[in-house]
């Protein structure tokens, strides 16, 4: 007996996604979900971020790696709050797993919530973790034909921070090509140009931040 | 890579359907319909699916893949079209116009199960 049926093979991950988004919206937490390359810099702008924004907000990750817990050690020497999820080998987050990190981190007061997923540019996109936005970090270092090699990651980001342009002197990267193919594949895109490093271009992320939070705090207080 | 967590989500939407007939039934065969642009892999899917169903009820069931299309909405003139080296990537040269970028996607990102057939 032929027995017609559809299914979305990520149906159980968009539920469970669904919940926690639920969640987070109650709470007003503004969630980003960091997916770039391994080294992009990551941890490095997550770092910057809790030096320079620790007085104005209340805020946490949820670190991703196949192994160690190096980056939930590196966010707590910057003052933060973060759990280390271990995906044993595997190559991305998904809701399930940020759903257990979240037994480790108390919600309450939180103001802005990090996931820096596993490096890797293609995996972590499929997977909704109930964000609120994609964040697609890129370095100069990387080439400025990712945004053509990876759409569906640009496709789908809210912002694209390309890091390290303290190296631009010194590597073949294009930010024009970088940005123009970008936008094209995602017109709403952000585009913040910035180096952890020297501090150039922070603060256009900073403001980046608090728009995302001013705007979850509103809906929070309107559903209220 | 991640057609392994795939491959589980379907697992379990196997088992759930399954729970639906009584005991004796069996499953012969499944079709997943899986678009150009869904990111996962037909081989990975079925190397996945084999090595995850050895010892279990599934052991032996037929997976088939069915590869849909890419069908694509030019992001300039409206067109549609199927890009020529399909399945590669929605960054094709509109037929009509010859705009590369922000085409629309309207078919190729499917990933879901299609039909259960049942002994």
């Amino acid at each position: 007996m032929e027995k017609p049926v559809v299914r979305s093979l990520l149906e159980a991950n968009d539920a469970g996604a669904a919940e926690l988004r639920a969640l987070f919206a109650e709470r007003g937490i503004a969630v980003l979900n960091f997916i770039g390359s391994p080294g992009a810099g990551k941890t490095a702008l997550l770092e910057k971020t809790f030096r320079d924004l620790g007085g104005e907000f209340s805020m946490a990750v949820i670190e991703g790696d196949p192994q160690t817990d190096n980056d939930a050690r590196r966010i707590a020497a910057a003052g933060g709050r973060a759990v280390q999820v271990n995906t044993g080998g595997g190559c991305h987050l998904d809701a399930a797993l940020v759903r257990r990190a979240l037994g480790g981190l108390d919600l309450k007061g939180l103001d802005l919530l990090f996931i820096e997923n596993v490096g890797n540019l293609v995996c972590p996109v499929e997977f909704d973790c109930g964000e609120d936005c994609k964040v697609a970090l890129l370095s100069v270092t990387e080439g400025d034909d990712k945004p053509e090699k990876y759409p569906l990651l640009f496709n789908l980001a809210s912002v694209m921070v390309l890091n390290k342009i303290d190296l631009l002197p010194h590597v073949d990267f294009s930010l024009e090509r970088a940005e123009r193919f970008a936008r094209r594949l995602n017109g709403e895109l952000a585009v913040l140009p910035l180096s952890c490093r020297n501090g150039e271009g922070l603060d256009g992320w900073y403001d980046f931040l608090r728009r995302v939070r001013a705007k979850k705090a509103e809906r929070a207080a309107v559903g209220r | 890579m991640h057609e392994i967590s795939l491959v589980a989500s379907l697992l379990e939407i196997m088992r759930d359907e399954m729970g639906k007939y009584s005991a004796g039934t069996r499953l012969s065969s499944v079709i997943v319909r899986c678009g150009a642009l869904s990111n996962a892999l037909p081989e990975a899917l079925s190397t996945a699916f084999t090595v995850m169903t050895q010892d279990t009820e599934f052991a032996g069931v037929d997976l088939e893949i069915e590869e849909d299309a890419l069908r694509l909405a030019c992001g300039a003139c409206g067109e549609e079209f199927t890009p020529e080296d399909f399945p590669v990537s929605s960054l094709a040269p509109c037929p009509r116009c010859g705009e590369e970028l922000a085409h629309r996607v309207l078919a190729g990102r499917e990933l879901y199960v299609r039909r259960l057939t049942i002994i």
